[in-house]
């Protein structure tokens, strides 16, 4: 079977409106997340992108009161990644769209927009009729670890051959809809969320859209590639996370085995790490079972906050990064071991040679995710 | 070399009646609700599962066919389904009580893929999921994706297809696929069965 | 003072869907999150939200709901001594 190699990569978020800006953000311990105010919950912590921001970069691409913001934030991402890959044919690329909620704001009344533009299959038009695509978009589903599970599918379908190259994109909203939702779980922090940290009281939630290019053609530098991934359900509990990290372990596994690697081989670990008691213990129980407790280990949602579909994408991009250089990221807001098995919890962001990094994340419905990136030298 | 899976079985639910490999099973008048529909199934199966009734319209959809498709499943059974309309039919509940007081039992169902979770649970199964939308059945994504798990031993065997409710209507089409069998799993069969009346 | 606590078992059966279950099947004294009603954590936000709706009590600390949850009896008890 071939090999599945990760390319370039753009991220549109409060921390910046490119990969770049993103990384050197949270280089520095900047996080997005601020205090804000909602009608249906009171104050709140999130990570929002500054609509005037975001139309204002939009305005070289189209007009900007014919896009909802998620579609200038999809469309921004995507421009920026096919830009580079102009000499291939567009009708050869494979174009997946990994989200929880879509435009889920154009429910509210308040919303300009249609309710129509709510229902996924239009913001899979949107984005085909902007890029001029032949085919439709393929929309994945997954909870929160929709992102992730996209780049699995593409990978797929490069392994078979059904196409050579595909683009990835996720994005999520802040909305009413989602806020009113979490806040009626009793999860919304009331600061900025510390994952894995033995004082944490819940999470944030983030904006963000990112698009990653995924081919069969071996970068001739800075060489990543997928070695292996999984899913699995923990079969337990629709919204509690499994008490001994079943599923999770599960999909660490089978992308081990896909891998052919031992677990000790694993350099480093971005976790899922939302920050609520029970995710946290949960992944912890998982990593450990999977011999992992002793690798760096990081949580990126005290910088952008749990950015739902895109979260998984969005991270394994920073995993991506983190091996071509050779960098670990601070796991911001962990001050001390909050989880009844022990972790290595990155607390300094430095330089640290990587060669095979673990991207794991879970969600709502009792889904896991896993997945191992390996640099390839050349 | 290519290797081939086969369509062992398959459940239909549709305009109040339930087909199992095309032969109805069960069936009540089209004037009923979705959810006496689905009441009186649940009584139909014996399911006896508390749980059920907490459920979402898609859930219980889901729930229903995949009972109704086999007995029983080995645990690294994987789920790949589609639908158009995610999970339409509780976003817009929770949408409603948005001003008042929103449901967490409501907004877990606010995801299309907590269906799988269900049936997860109540089968026991601990395997590979991948929910797609989009407007029209795709059968070639859900072939590809289906073959690519079982050709890498991620699953033994996979129950995959169409799992749709939305506010007016709701149909579905699951297939059970394994290793050995004599109906060839394809993209035109099952979208041949899919449009089958 | 008693028609608290049938109310109460009928808006439980009525909110969190226990569609098996009558009033009379769930004793005063019964756990609601042990074998004999089985509640699950979903049903205890939603036990919360049923507080603050039906009766104006804001319940934060999940440490006290676990006690006020425990049963009818003490359910009953925890929105007297509130009223």
């Amino acid at each position: 079977m071939r090999k599945v190699y990760l390319g370039n990569h753009q991220i549109i978020s409060p921390l910046g409106f490119t990969s770049l800006q993103n990384l050197e953000s949270v280089s520095q311990g900047i996080s997005a997340i601020k205090k804000h105010k909602s009608s249906h919950v009171g104050e709140y912590y999130a990570g929002h992108i500054s609509t005037n921001l975001l139309d204002e970069a939009f305005l070289e691409l189209g007009k900007v009161e014919e896009y909802t913001k998620l579609e200038k934030m999809m469309i921004l991402a995507v421009a920026e990644v096919l830009q580079q890959h102009s000499e291939i044919s567009k009708d050869k690329i494979a174009f997946i769209i990994a989200t929880t909620k879509g435009n889920i704001d154009t429910l509210s009344e308040e919303n300009l927009f249609s309710k129509e533009k709510a229902k996924l299959p239009a913001l899979a038009k949107t984005l085909q009729e902007f890029f001029n695509l032949k085919e439709t978009p393929i929309i994945v589903s997954n909870a929160c670890i929709s992102g992730g599970l996209g780049v699995s599918v593409a990978k797929k379908m490069i392994e078979n051959e059904s196409y050579d190259h595909a683009i990835v994109v996720g994005g999520d909203l802040v909305s009413e809809f989602t806020l009113t939702g979490f806040n009626s779980f009793q999860a919304l922090a009331k600061e900025i969320c510390k994952p894995f940290s033995k004082d944490r009281t819940g999470i944030n939630i983030g904006e963000a859209a990112a698009a990653l290019w995924v081919t069969s053609v071996k970068p001739k530098i800075d060489a990543v590639q997928i070695i292996g991934e999984a899913t699995a359900n923990d079969a337990n509990h629709i919204s509690g996370p499994s008490r001994t990290g079943e599923g999770l372990y599960i999909s660490i596994q089978n992308a081990v085995r896909e891998a052919d690697i031992e677990s000790h081989e694993i350099d480093f670990i971005s976790a899922h790490g939302t920050a609520t008691i029970f995710n946290d213990e949960m992944e912890a129980i998982a990593f450990n079972r999977a011999g992992l407790k002793n690798t760096p280990l990081n949580s990126l949602k005290a910088y952008y906050g749990h950015t739902l579909g895109v979260s998984a994408l969005l991270e394994l991009i920073f995993t991506q990064e983190s091996l071509l250089q050779n960098k670990v990221f601070k796991s911001l807001g962990f001050k001390e071991k909050g989880t009844t098995k022990a972790l290595n919890v990155i607390t300094k962001t430095e330089e640290k040679p990587l060669n095979i990094t673990l991207k794991t994340a879970s969600g709502f419905g009792g889904c896991n995710f896993a997945m191992l990136l390996k640099k390839e030298t050349v | 070399m290519r290797k081939e899976f086969y369509i062992t079985a398959s459940v239909k639910i549709k305009n109040n009646e339930i087909f199992k490999n095309d032969r109805s099973i069960f069936k009540v008048n089209r004037g009923l609700s979705i959810q006496d529909f689905l009441k009186e199934a649940y009584q139909f199966l014996d399911l006896s599962y508390a749980k059920f009734h907490k459920m979402d319209v898609l859930c219980k959809l889901g729930i229903i066919a995949t009972t109704v498709l086999k007995e029983d499943y080995s645990s690294d059974t994987a789920l790949v389904f589609q639908n158009k309309s995610s999970s339409e039919v509780s976003d817009f509940q929770h949408q409603e009580k948005l001003n008042d007081f929103p449901s967490p039992a409501n907004f877990v169902y606010t995801l299309p893929n907590i269906v799988m979770g269900e049936i997860s649970i109540k089968h026991q199964l601990q395997s590979e999921n991948a929910f797609f939308i989009a407007e029209e059945f795709q059968p070639q994504i859900i072939v590809s994706h289906t073959e690519s798990l079982l050709k890498n031993n991620k699953a033994s065997t996979t129950i995959c297809g169409w799992l749709e409710a939305n506010l007016n209507d709701y149909y579905v089409f699951l297939n059970y696929i394994e290793p050995q069998g004599e109906v060839v799993f394809s993209a035109p069969t099952l979208l041949e069965n899919y449009i089958h009346e | 003072m008693s028609n608290l606590r049938v109310e109460l078992k009928e808006k439980i059966i009525e909110q969190l869907n226990l569609e098996d279950l009558s009033v009379e099947d769930i004793q005063n004294d019964d756990l609601l999150f042990g074998d004999e009603i089985g509640l699950d954590s979903i049903d205890a936000l939603e036990l919360i939200v049923l507080l603050e709706k039906d009766y104006g009590i804001k319940l934060t600390d999940p440490a006290e709901g676990k006690e006020v949850f425990k049963s009818i009896e003490t359910l009953a008890q925890f929105i007297e001594s509130k009223q």
